[in-house]
Formats: C-alpha cells, structure tokens, sequence
C-alpha cells in the first residue's frame, strides 16, 4: 500500500491548517529545534550567521549531553545576550577578557565544560593577548571564533579581519595594506601553538559548510569532554548581510568567494588524530 | 614571616581557592609564595600574562562560586579597574591586594598611599564602592584577610586591601590561626552547571529602560548597609587631646611614636587610625570634632583620605596636613616637629581663626622639607 | 520521498536564505507580512523531499522538516561488506 503525500501546507503558530489530515501519520521530523536552544525571536538581522552558530553549539551541546555541566561565556558584541539564546549557565564578560575569565573558571572547576564565543573584536582586536596566552598555557577550554569581518555592533567597523579592498565605516575607501596593515589570521597564529591542539576554520556559507563546521565544532567540545590536554578552537566564517550592504544570499557568496581566499578552511592542526 | 608572605598564608588560612597574579614590584614575594603554596594545597594558581588578564580570571573563578583573589601594585591596579567595575556590576565577591608603590606613571618602588582615592571612590567607571582595608601591621595586615573573604562573600563586593612597599617587605612575628568565619548564605547565583535547575546568568549589561537605575539604587542600598556594619577604626587619648592625628597604613604606625614622644613632652595629642578606609569612620572623627582640635592628617600622599576627613569634620575644627608623596616615607621627628607647631599659642589662634578657610601652611625651620609641599607662614618660635 | 518544512511565520524574518539553497525551488517570499513587519518565506510548490538544507540554513531555526517514512528503503550497508537490499515494507 503506497501513501504518498503530495502536498504540504505552512502552518503559523495560532492556526493549523492541514488538509487530508489522515494522509500524514506516517511523517516523521527529521529537523526540529534542539532543546538548549531557546524557543524565542533572537535579535539578530536577517539573515546573520550567529543564528547559525548558537544552533550548532546548543545542537552539539545536547547530543554530548553536557548541558548540565556547561558554562558559556558571552562576548562583548551583537552576540552579548547570546544567554537569551542558550540555555546553560552563562557569564557576559569584559571585551576580550573571555579566554582569562575562562581560565580562572576551567581551573577551579576541571569538571566542567568551558566555552567562549568571541566575534572579531573581541578576540582578534582587544583580547589578542587573552587567546595567545590561554592557547600557550594549554587551558583545556573551547572557543568558538566568529570571523564576520566587521564589528557589527557598533556599525560596521574595519575589524583585524577585514580583507582588503573591504569598504568598512572607518575604512570608506575600502581597506589597504599601507595604512590599515593586512588582515588578521587568527587560526594560522594560533595553530603554531603547541597548547592549541585543534584548530579548525569552518564557515557558515553553505548547507555542506554548516554541516562540516558542526562536525568541528562537536569534535572542539568533545575534546574538552575528554579532558584533552590543550585549548581547542573552532573559526567560523560567517556572514553580517547589513554591514556588508548586501542580501544575505549575496553575503553567503561573498564567504564562498572572497572570504576564503584570505582565510582557508579546513583543519589546520588536530593535536589528537592523524591528520 | 615578611607581610607579603604572610598575607598570602593567611588568604590560603581563609579558604582562598584560587590565586591570579603578575609580578610587580614590591609584592613579587606573593605570586612567588603563592606558586608554592597552592599546589601543595591541591588549589589553583596560574601567572596570568597581565593584570588585564588576571583581574579577569579573578572574575571567572568568582562567578562560578569560588574564593579568587589577586594582588598587584600601582600600576597593575589600574590596568584592572575595569575588571573591578565589571566586579561590581555583576556584583561578584573578589580580594584585591594592592602593595601601594610611589606613583603616577611608573613611579618608583618605595611604599605610598596615593592610591586612597582609586580605593575609595571606585577606580573604575560607574557607581561603585569597594571596601577597604588599609592595615598597618603584619599582623593586621593577616588579621584582614579573612575579614576580607567574608565580607566579600557576604555583601558580593570587591574588597581592596591596601599595603605598601613597607608593610609588604616588613618582617615581623605573627600568629597564624584559622578563625571561624561569618555565616554566610549560600551561593546559589553562582555558575555550577545548569543542572536540574534553570540556567544562572551573571551580567553588567541591562539594556531596558530602567533596569540599570534599579540595580544602581540595589547597590546603594548595600553600600548603605556595610557603611552601617562594618566601619573598623582605633583612636586614642581623643578626650583631653588638642591635637588629633589621623592617618593609616603604615604611617599610623609612624604617627604612633611621634604621638608618643610628644605626649612624654607633655603635648596633649591623640590619634585616630581609620583601619577600613571604605566604609570610613565618618561618624567617629565628626565626633571627635566637636569639641575644638587640632586634626592633623598625615599621608603618605598629596592628600587623599585627607578629603575625607575634612567632609567628616565639615568645618567644625581645623584640619592640617603634613605629607610626604612619591615614595617620600615621614620620619617621627618631621611629625613631631608638625605637632609642636600646632602647639605655638599664635598658630593656634590663627587656627582657630581661620579654621574655615582651605588654606594652611606649615613651614619648618628645623627640616628642610621638601619644596611644594603645604606651606603657610606660621610664626615658629 | 516526500517531505514537508513547516514555518514558524512569526519567526521567520525572510531573509531568504532558504530560497537560495532549495534544491527544489520550493520556498518563496510571502507577499503578507508577519507582525514584525518581516515579509517570511512559505511553501512555493509540492517538490519537497525532506533533505532539510533550508533548516540548517535558516539562521532563526524557523523551519520544522518532516519526511515520509512509508516504503522507505533500508539499505544495511556496512563497509567492506557485500549485501543485497531488502525492502521494508510499511510498518503500521
């Protein structure tokens, strides 16, 4: 007996309106929210890659089943109410001040799950020391890196990540090497570290992307479940439509095309498996 | 034992579970002792890569319940202001140590207390307070710690505790005992895992309309409480004395013995030694203003807790000063030279005359002092 | 297969990213918009096949994805290993 269903309708949230209701005891969700995600509108503009990530995290969180012994550490950037969106314990800190302040938490409490959510500015601008010194010392934290290349928050400012030739608020003439330096890679400094034993650069352009960068992301926050000896650390290339004045499919492309020029995906380094 | 090692067992007396810290001159013996110590007491010590970092692992430990603290000098103290604003914002217990040292800038390395009004007044942005200590003997100096760990857990405050280059590096023989603490609430704002209950948040940020304003007034409140309980101060000889010394820290100390020879020559002097210097015994030194005295306030500054003084005695006595700043440490007889000023019939009828206008000047015929400091034109007989 | 997105109207603030991976053109803009003034994404045609790359996409997680599970066929591939695939039939 073949029942195929053919039609399918959108449903709002007041009023459900299925027709051939009969038809459709044999469908079975194949995606639906994770719990730790919170089921409530999240600030961020259109089409903004945060959303992408908190949902990776708290997907990650719930398969590992580590919600009840993780702490998440809130950047200084669009993502600062990031603890209205996950629903573990969470800490907003000072800009940048997320690795230390991971540190004094991972150090007092060994047993549980650390990780920091930083944008560009605060981890590649203000916290530089921060990240290079909780890589060296080998703090056993995850952090999870968004490169946007802008500072969203407060308008679209030149980040360290900004390519070159990008046209930012305090870079209206687009950025050059001359005078604004070059753009920072993050991934390629840290790697060099022998504390970092993974570090990965993924990005949320794509479904296939999304799905790899879940895969590292999973692997970061596994390592730290098993107690591996060193910090591990996942960039995201993820996309901020509004500041790069463009529609969030356009801005998918531009990560696609322009972005990973200047940064590379893939796995730099994986201290715990052979490459 | 030296006083920065003695403070540092006496933290780890106290229940310290994790200590934070970057060399700096003069509390280098604190990281080093503690970087012993710790270990063997199987808790946390780590030397951050600055104290940028390390007031900020101080703010991590906190929040997930434990007893952190740091210390620094000077310097370092001001890279983490903004950790101690953020302290108070998210109102998280901490000890803070500051072994003061000659300043602004890079300063030197001698003993000051120039470091009263970053103290008192919340170094960083926004209203906060800070409690604290300004100890003047080793002893003291260990007596305070636990103090400070209780009273930081109890009211979720920051507490500074103010040494110096001297009482850090001073030796001298103390008791080391663990004493029972204060009953204190449990911690149940602290991040421990969101298990089995919903998720504990620790923020500064509160962005609607009025939610900030509330929590300030929720601050005030509390200040207003510890204001109410936890003054700490000594005075003595105050109820025939003309003349009333102020000062703390080690220059109590000093004062001490110059108020002492002075007494043995027959002068009638008492001092009054504010031990917390936030909350400030307001009400002690407006009391001892009542009658008519002589405060002399000695710093070991340009005049910082000396502001203080003079809103706690609002014009009701005259106050005079004698400091020596920028790693200057007063010797007893310049004190006692002052107090024997302050004797001289003229002077103290200028004094009285003049006592509620800002300006006096001492000037010394014995001791060349040194130029810029206050100086009037007191008959000197 | 079949398969169907269900979207949370309300949540949906039509960036379009959906649209843009739908392998089957499946999804398009709503010409009625939602209480916060956002124009979201609804279903465009009867294609769907349930591969869910619209709801890993979506950054507002706004798309629920269910697929059929009738007549579906189970493969029990192992590696390495040589099997003929057997056909399960609908269980009810």
């Amino acid at each position: 007996m073949n029942i195929w269903y053919l039609n399918f309708e959108f449903v709002s949230n007041f009023d459900i309106r299925v027709s051939d209701l009969p038809k459709i005891r044999n469908m079975k969700t194949v995606f639906k929210r994770t719990p730790t995600l919170k089921d409530c509108p999240t600030h961020y503009c259109p089409g903004c890659g945060h959303g992408i990530a908190h949902r990776l995290i708290a997907e990650t969180i719930d398969e590992l089943g580590i919600r009840g012994r993780t702490i998440g550490i809130a950047p200084v950037g669009c993502a600062v109410l990031a603890y209205n969106y996950l629903d573990v314990d969470m800490i907003e800190v000072a800009h940048g001040r997320a690795p230390a302040v991971a540190t004094g938490m991972k150090r007092t409490n060994p047993d549980k799950i650390i990780f920091s959510y930083q944008g560009d500015g605060d981890l590649a601008a203000i916290g530089t020391a921060e990240i290079i010194h909780a890589a060296h010392r080998a703090e056993k934290i995850t952090v999870i890196f968004i490169n946007n290349a802008v500072f969203g928050m407060t308008g679209g400012q030149m980040a360290p990540t900004t390519i070159l030739g990008q046209v930012t608020a305090t870079t209206q003439q687009g950025r050059t090497a001359a005078s604004e330096g070059y753009p920072l890679q993050i991934s390629e400094l840290l790697a060099i570290l022998p504390g970092a034993i993974y570090v990965e650069r993924c990005a949320l352009s794509d479904p296939a992307q999304i799905r790899k960068a879940k895969k590292a992301i999973k692997h970061a926050f596994e390592l730290q479940a098993n107690s591996a000896p060193g910090l591990s650390f996942v960039e995201l290339l993820s996309s901020c439509p509004t500041y790069w004045r463009m529609t969030p499919a356009e801005a998918m492309k531009w990560i696609e095309n322009e972005m990973t020029k200047v940064f590379p995906l893939g796995c730099l380094k994986d201290a715990t498996r052979d490459l | 034992m030296c006083g920065n090692e003695a403070l540092a067992e006496a933290a780890i007396i106290a229940g310290c579970d994790a200590y934070f810290g970057y060399p700096i001159t003069p509390q280098n013996e604190i990281p080093a002792y503690m970087s012993r110590r710790m270990p063997e007491e199987d808790r946390v010590f780590v030397q951050c890569e600055s104290e940028l970092a390390a007031i900020n692992m101080v703010f991590g430990a906190s929040a997930t319940g434990k007893r952190a603290m740091t210390s620094s000098s000077s310097p370092g103290i001001s890279l983490m202001q903004e950790g101690i604003s953020y302290l108070a914002g998210a109102e998280l217990p901490a000890v803070v140590v500051n072994v003061m040292r000659g300043g602004p800038g890079l300063g030197n390395i001698a003993p000051s207390q120039a470091d009263y009004f970053q103290a008192t007044r919340g170094g960083g942005h926004g209203d906060y307070r800070t409690i604290a200590f300004g100890p003047s003997s080793v002893q003291e100096l260990v007596d305070c710690m636990p103090l400070a760990f209780d009273l930081a857990d109890q009211y979720r405050m920051t507490v500074v505790v103010l040494a110096d280059g001297i009482l850090g590096q001073m030796m001298e023989p103390i008791v080391l005992e663990k004493k029972p603490g204060r009953n204190l609430p449990r911690k149940d704002w602290a991040l421990t895992g969101a298990k089995d209950r919903s998720q504990n948040i620790i923020r500064s940020l509160w962005l609607q309309d009025g939610v900030l304003e509330q929590l300030n007034y929720k601050l005030q409140a509390k200040y207003k409480q510890v204001e109410k309980n936890e003054v700490l101060c000594e005075q003595q000889n105050i109820d025939d004395a003309d003349i009333v010394v102020i000062a703390y820290g080690i220059a109590a100390r000093i004062v001490r013995g110059a108020v002492q020879k002075a007494k043995e020559d027959g002068i009638k002097v008492g001092w009054i030694r504010p031990i917390t210097l936030w909350p400030f015994p307001t009400e002690q030194i407006s009391k001892a203003a009542d009658e008519f005295r002589i405060f002399l306030v000695v710093e070991m500054s340009c005049g910082q807790m000396l502001e203080d003084v003079k809103l706690a005695i609002s014009g009701k006595s005259p106050v005079v000063f004698y400091g020596r700043p920028g790693g200057g440490v007063p010797t007893i007889d310049e004190i006692l030279d002052k107090i024997r000023q302050l004797t001289i019939p003229e002077n103290k009828l200028k004094t009285k005359n003049d006592r509620v206008k800002a300006k006096y000047e001492i000037r010394s015929t014995k001791y060349k002092t040194n130029t810029n400091d206050q100086n009037i034109k007191f008959k000197t007989s | 297969m079949a398969g169907r997105i269900i979207i949370d109207i309300e949540r949906c603030k039509g960036c379009g990213l959906c649209i843009a991976v739908c392998p089957k053109n499946g999804i398009a803009i709503s010409k009625k918009s939602n209480k916060s003034g956002y124009f979201p994404a609804e279903a465009a045609n009867s294609d769907c096949t349930g591969c869910a790359v619209c709801a890993i996409v979506c950054p507002d997680v706004a798309i629920d994805v269910q697929q059929d599970d009738t007549d579906k066929l189970d493969i029990g591939t192992k590696p390495g290993r040589k099997t003929k695939p057997r056909l399960v039939k609908n269980k009810k």
